[in-house]
């Protein structure tokens, strides 16, 4: 493309950029409007973050969704780590492509469809084997896990795809129990992985209102399932405010994980060409 | 051969300890147990998540199926049983009615088009946004490349729900863009964006432009430049070089991108009813109704089935291009 065109080209990304982020700018520019009136300026204020305060339900709601997300997303990081290393590692065992399908399949499901199914499942288990009891945050848990460990699964394999596989082999040759190879090499390398796999698992758990509505039982309001009941009655200035909050955590916590994620792969760059000096070192001075 | 006679004394030293031992000889008993069971390690690898989505994500649909050939009750739970026990004999009923009912009335059938319709209208706008988008990321110097693509993924990060909600601020008729528009002079009175199939496109089109964007920009970005400088020196102009040449090369990001957006818009339910209007009809939002307003659990499977009918040969392609893609990605 000549220049003309990739000028334009740059033009039209930042436009998308604009696009992308005018929405949010101006959300958190009129959760400080002292107006009533959402669209009118009165005036900088702060009394709706002081409403959001004494607003017992989203406070419990919000507790209630963290609680949620930080359980679904240790227990997706396991669960998606597991998924991940079987897909890259085991290029063949028995049910691979059903396998691989399972695992993929809940990235583009429509979450209406996944939540009704798991709900139709958690009552007929209910029935069958009386677990699990009721329905409330257990079943939000295990949908959630369910659902972010595919996202996990996705980023653990992108990992691991890029890394060679002969160290671990090599590391096994020497004699290590796969056990060990895993908890001293592989887990070390996509320990980055792993990290960007929890937030994003925090956050969709966070974030999810469809299929958390279907599992969820009586007296389990997550935030979301707030935020959407008052939302559906219109634009309300408290619910900017808490959306403010809302975007300023999240943005701190990816910020901080891509600051920590570049860091890692820094030190771990600089320790691998360290041990490589180390080696050829050793080796010059054994000849 | 000299590196591993020089780890194995190492090797023998460490589990020789006492308390080596002790762990060895407990980690044996496990092995062993754990072998009577027919899991190694490898297995229990494979086993654990295989078992975990088989259990919650491939058996509930046997259960929406069940659901879906029952009849409502009014019982807890909302829906009649498929078998009992008449006389000694097992007795199955099927019902089909929920189906018959489903495909009769036009309501479902309309709400079916109509959600095919916006979904696939939205892809094609998110492609015509989104491909530019990756193609400057691709093409920019490669230290701006990781904070561009950040910039686009950041947004989708935030919360879903309130980016969407941000927008019903922006349409509705005394909102921001209506206040621009009138003093620029374009419009005199505030017309109606908010509750239109306008605001969904928009809708749909900013909650999943990251989705079409990431796919196309990992293709754009491997592309040999060399390729169009040859197209160039051979005298094709740099349109017809972007044709002929690069869109044919992107196509597998094409087809990722369109089918992670459209597969989800088709079942949207979130969008469509904030910023839809009342007729604005979609499967999802259907869906959402039967379960949530009329507490008809059966018809909502079937719906539910009817729905994953139209769905299986696009998620089937969508499995398929990212099994080619990580096929790619090991070479």
């Amino acid at each position: 493309m000549n220049a003309r065109g990739l000028g334009l080209v740059f033009l039209w990304l930042w436009a998308g950029l604009v696009f992308l982020y005018l929405p949010i700018v101006t959300l958190i520019f009129y959760s400080f409007n002292d107006s009533k009136l959402v669209a009118v300026w009165g005036g900088f204020s702060t009394r709706w973050y002081g409403e959001l305060m004494h607003n017992g339900q989203v406070l419990d709601a919000a507790l209630l969704s963290l609680e949620i997300a930080v359980i679904s997303a240790c227990g997706a990081v396991v669960l998606g780590t597991l998924a991940g290393v079987t897909l890259s590692r085991f290029p063949v065992f028995r049910g691979r492509v059903m396998f691989s399908g399972l695992i993929s399949a809940p990235l583009v499901m429509p979450e209406v469809i996944s939540g009704l199914s798991m709900l139709l499942l958690f009552v007929s288990m209910e029935q069958l084997v009386g677990w699990p009891k009721g329905r409330g945050m257990l079943t939000i848990i295990l949908t959630h896990i369910t659902i972010s460990a595919a996202y996990v699964s996705v980023i653990v394999q992108s990992r691991l795809v890029s890394l060679d596989a002969s160290i671990e082999e090599a590391a096994m040759d020497l004699g290590a129990r796969p056990t060990r190879v895993f908890m001293r090499i592989t887990l070390p390398i996509i320990a980055p992985a792993l990290v960007s796999g929890w937030l994003l698992s925090f956050t969709l758990s966070v974030d999810d209102l469809v299929s958390s509505s279907f599992v969820t039982g009586p007296g389990a309001s997550t935030l979301p399932m707030v935020i959407f009941s008052k939302v559906r009655l219109g634009v309300s200035p408290d619910i900017n405010a808490l959306a403010t909050i809302i975007v300023l955590i999240v943005t701190v916590g990816v910020i901080s994980g891509g600051w920590y994620m570049v860091r890692s792969e820094k030190r771990r760059e600089l320790e691998e060409r360290m041990a490589y000096a180390e080696g050829e070192k050793e080796n010059t001075g054994m000849v | 051969m000299s590196g591993r006679d020089h780890h194995k004394p190492f090797g023998l030293a460490r589990s020789g300890g006492i308390e080596g031992l002790s762990d060895a000889a407990a980690m044996h008993v496990v092995t062993q147990w754990l072998n009577r069971l027919g899991l190694r390690g490898r297995g229990l690898v494979i086993g654990i998540p295989y078992f975990w989505y088989l259990l919650f994500f491939l058996i509930p649909f046997v259960f929406v199926l069940k659901i879906a050939l029952s009849e409502a009750a009014y019982s807890v739970p909302p829906f009649t049983d498929l078998t009992e026990w008449a006389e000694g004999a097992l007795k199955i009923t099927l019902n089909l009615a929920n189906f018959d009912y489903i495909f009769s009335d036009s309501l479902y059938v309309t709400a079916y088009l109509n959600s095919v319709r916006i979904a696939a209208i939205s892809t094609l706008l998110t492609l015509l946004v989104g491909y530019p988008m990756a193609y400057a990321i691709a093409r920019a110097e490669r230290s701006w490349r990781a904070p561009l693509l950040m910039l686009v993924i950041l947004p989708f990060w935030t919360s879903f729900l309130i980016r969407v909600y941000a927008w019903m601020s922006l349409l509705q008729d005394n909102g921001l863009v209506n206040s621009v528009l009138m003093n620029i002079g374009i419009i005199d009175s505030p017309i109606r964006i908010l509750n239109t199939d306008f605001a969904v496109f928009l809708g749909i089109v900013y909650s999943y432009l990251p989705f079409m964007i990431l796919p196309l920009y990992s293709t754009l970005e491997k592309m040999d430049l060399s390729l169009l400088e040859a197209a160039e020196d051979l005298g094709c102009r740099p349109f017809k070089a972007f044709w002929r040449i690069t869109l044919p090369l992107s196509l597998p990001g094409i087809i990722a991108g369109c089918l992670l957006v459209f597969i989800p818009a088709v079942g949207e339910f979130v969008i469509p009813e904030l910023l839809g209007g009342p007729d604005t009809l979609m499967i999802g939002k259907v869906l959402w109704q039967e379960f949530f307003s009329n507490r008809d659990w059966p018809v909502a499977s079937a719906v539910a089935i009817a729905l994953l009918l139209l769905l299986v040969i696009p998620i089937m392609i969508f499995q398929h291009v990212q099994a080619k893609q990580q096929e790619a990605e090991k070479r």
